[in-house]
């Protein structure tokens, strides 16, 4: 067998075997498939949720309020005084009172009163408390339709056409962020997981000097791709493992929990993009790996160093927010054509809008671009920087060694 | 063909020379000691033999060829500095890395299982290495050195670590190499391992060569003017012998330079004397290194 295909072979295995690489590819799937099995079987035991009834008091000083006490599970109870309706929220008859005062309609001031310490009024509330006077200020004008109408006038419905104005398949929403979110998260950290591997195979064998006897019977070349491409596999393994099981996940949530999960999408090109990216990432983070295991003492020291561009891997999710409002803000054109942040920006932006077409080619040249000149000078670093036990080089002797070697 | 051949062979780091035009050549079937002190250039040089590091001129041709991956098949190379995988376990690392030396692994098993039943190892062949001691590291070392069956292997300070009973083990499958017709390439500052296996030397320092050749011949260049006598009787005068030194169980006999030990022991005979032990002294390489190395210090 051909020597970088045995050395593909044996970190494969190595990789696949390792407990944390077995526990983080089960982790995602087992852990989805418990959440749906606990849902159902706590749907199955659990009765349906009764919705408790709650009162709560008003004093009508304006008049004219008296309609439309029962607002949804909420029923309101008229008191003539505040004393009285303070005394009933003290006895626990009701839950909190409000006053309409005689100058309401000039003023549009209600004065609530409560025994708990809130930050601000419930929603629910305060949607009670509004459509109650909306209702009731409406009620002799207008018909009970149109009241009913005001109260909630906005039903919103979209639908996104294609430009041949068929409905399109793919209806965006966070139904359609999910899986590409969630995605993105997890790639990220396989990437990390294979560069770290890497870096740590590559310290190691330094550290217990078996790089000299692996030397003595490979070329530089042959033992660098063979390492690169077998951790490179395994990651891929776990990058299949987690999108074949996330269509069948999904048919599971959705029949299992319906409503919103029902919603989620995976966007077309979502997977082959997945892969692509995941493929052009890992080669990326692999030629800086190895760069990083050259010129590092021992895998400790090299992993702190390879911290430094694993974490800008994650730097995309700090955007995300923004993302939503702005999806094609200039932000995430850079983030999508910076190499390190590409798969992540690329397969968070593809669960929020369309990526341009000559951004998506723009940022896989200049991730294939960057992954053959880092490659390119860690093969060099390598070979200079092979030997080095025991003592880290300063970053000027780097560059000099660089650029003589 | 040679089995080795290194030509005016230079390599620095920083501007300094660790290996100063170096150049010697090793036979097949022959046991070579490349000795020096520490920091004299033995493993870098060893290292440029092996690619591992490029000199910075020179040539190095092994089995009459530049260094290639089909080379590097034939070569079996135990460094200074050892090393396998600690998670792995005995057998998987044998077979990992002669699978790197081109055997396939059946033949890998077979002849593993092989060597660790000649060094009563084969208990541990499913033990990782890391529950081993050093020494039984280090014979596993060695298999993998071997195993594929090299025709020039080169061993860096091979008995550093290592107990006398396997230091012993070790010896006979050094024996066991020559005897097969492969070059062996011993480097070490143990000089009297260098003494008792070795047929030619090259000592370095500083990366220069001091002394390069035959080690008996070398060893007759630095004889002095003595002999060791053990004798029954009194010794009286003897012509030609300036001074005696006496020893447990035998006396020094100083000869004057013009004297030679064949002489003395004609007169001895003459003399009707019996003679246990007469035996011309020869310095050790022990003493000749420090010596050498003194010199140039």
């Amino acid at each position: 067998m051909n020597k970088t295909l045995l050395i593909f072979r044996h970190e494969f295995l190595h990789a696949i075997k390792r407990k944390g690489f077995i526990i983080m590819t089960l982790i995602v799937p087992v852990l989805a498939l418990l959440g749906i099995g606990v849902f159902q079987l706590i749907s199955t035991i659990d009765k349906p949720p009764v919705v408790e009834t709650t009162t709560i008091g008003y004093v009508d000083e304006a008049g004219g309020f008296g309609q439309y006490t029962t607002q949804g599970h909420i029923n309101l109870v008229r008191f003539n005084t505040p004393e009285d309706a303070t005394a009933a929220l003290i006895s626990g008859e009701v839950s909190e009172y409000f006053v309409i005062p005689p100058d309401y309609m000039s003023a549009g001031v209600i004065n609530r009163y409560t025994l708990e310490k809130e930050v601000e009024p419930s929603p629910v509330i305060v949607a009670v408390i509004k459509n109650f006077l909306t209702s009731n200020l409406l009620s002799e004008k207008v018909p009970p339709e149109t009241v009913y109408r005001i109260e909630a006038p906005l039903g919103l419905v979209v639908t996104r056409l294609t430009e041949t104005g068929a409905v399109a398949t793919e209806q965006g929403g966070y139904g359609n962020v999910i899986i590409p979110g969630i995605f993105s998260l997890l790639l990220a950290l396989s990437l990390m997981l294979s560069s770290t591997y890497l870096v740590q195979g590559l310290g190691d064998e330094k550290e217990s000097r078996l790089i000299e006897i692996l030397l003595s019977s490979v070329s530089t070349r042959q033992l660098l791709i063979g390492k690169v491409l077998g951790l490179g596999a395994a990651g891929i393994v776990q990058v299949v493992i987690w999108l074949a099981s996330a269509p069948l996940l999904l048919r599971l949530a959705s029949s299992a929990f319906g409503g919103f999960i029902s919603t989620i999408q995976i966007p077309a090109n979502f997977l082959v993009l997945g892969i692509v990216y995941f493929i052009l990432g890992y080669s990326l983070f692999a030629a800086l790996s190895a760069g990083i295991g050259a010129i590092s003492p021992n895998a400790r020291e090299g992993q702190q160093l390879a911290m430094i561009y694993t974490l800008l891997v994650f730097v995309p999710l700090w955007f995300s927010s923004l993302l939503f409002i702005f999806p094609n803000s200039p932000i995430w054109v850079v983030l999508t054509i910076f190499p390190i942040t590409a798969p992540m920006a690329v397969m968070l932006r593809l669960g929020v809008s369309d990526v341009a077409a000559w951004q998506l080619a723009v940022s896989i040249a200049v991730l294939m671009l960057s992954t053959i000149g880092v490659l390119f000078l860690s093969v060099k670093a390598f070979r200079v920087y092979l030997l080095m036990y025991g003592k880290r080089p300063k970053f000027g002797e780097i560059i000099r060694s660089l650029r003589s070697g | 063909m040679p089995a080795a051949e290194v030509n005016h062979v230079f390599k620095s780091y920083a501007d300094k020379a660790v290996v100063n035009d170096l150049s010697f050549s090793v036979a097949q079937g022959e046991m070579f000691g490349l000795i020096g002190p520490n920091g004299a250039g033995k493993t870098t040089t060893i290292r440029m033999m092996m690619d591992i590091i490029k000199p910075d001129s020179g040539e190095v041709t092994l089995l009459g060829e530049k260094l290639s991956e089909a080379t590097k098949n034939r070569l079996g190379y135990l460094p200074e500095e050892r090393g396998l995988y600690k998670k792995l376990s005995v057998l998987e690392s044998i077979v990992y890395l002669a699978s790197l030396k081109g055997m396939d692994r059946h033949s890998a098993t077979e002849k593993a299982n092989g060597l660790l039943n000649q060094t009563a190892m084969l208990d541990s062949k499913r033990k990782k290495i890391e529950e081993l001691s050093k020494g039984m590291g280090q014979i596993i070392q060695f298999i993998v050195t071997i195993i594929h069956d090299p025709q020039l292997v080169i061993l860096d300070e091979p008995f550093a670590g290592l107990d006398p009973v396997n230091t012993e083990l070790l010896k006979g499958m050094f024996a066991d190499l020559r005897n097969q017709g492969k070059a062996v390439i011993l480097s070490t500052h143990q000089m009297n391992q260098v003494e008792e296996l070795c047929d030619r030397i090259l000592m370095i320092n500083n990366g220069q060569a001091i002394l390069y050749g035959n080690l008996s011949e070398i060893k007759s260049r630095y004889r002095g003017d003595s002999v060791l006598l053990d004798c029954k009787g009194e010794l009286g005068e003897v012509p030609g012998v300036t001074a005696k030194s006496t020893h447990k169980g035998y006396t020094e006999l100083i000869l004057d330079g013009k004297t030679t030990p064949q002489q003395v022991l004609a007169h001895l005979v003459s003399r009707g004397m019996v003679i246990n032990r007469f035996e011309v002294a020869t310095p050790s390489l022990n003493e000749i290194f420090l010596k050498e190395v003194g010199k140039r210090s």
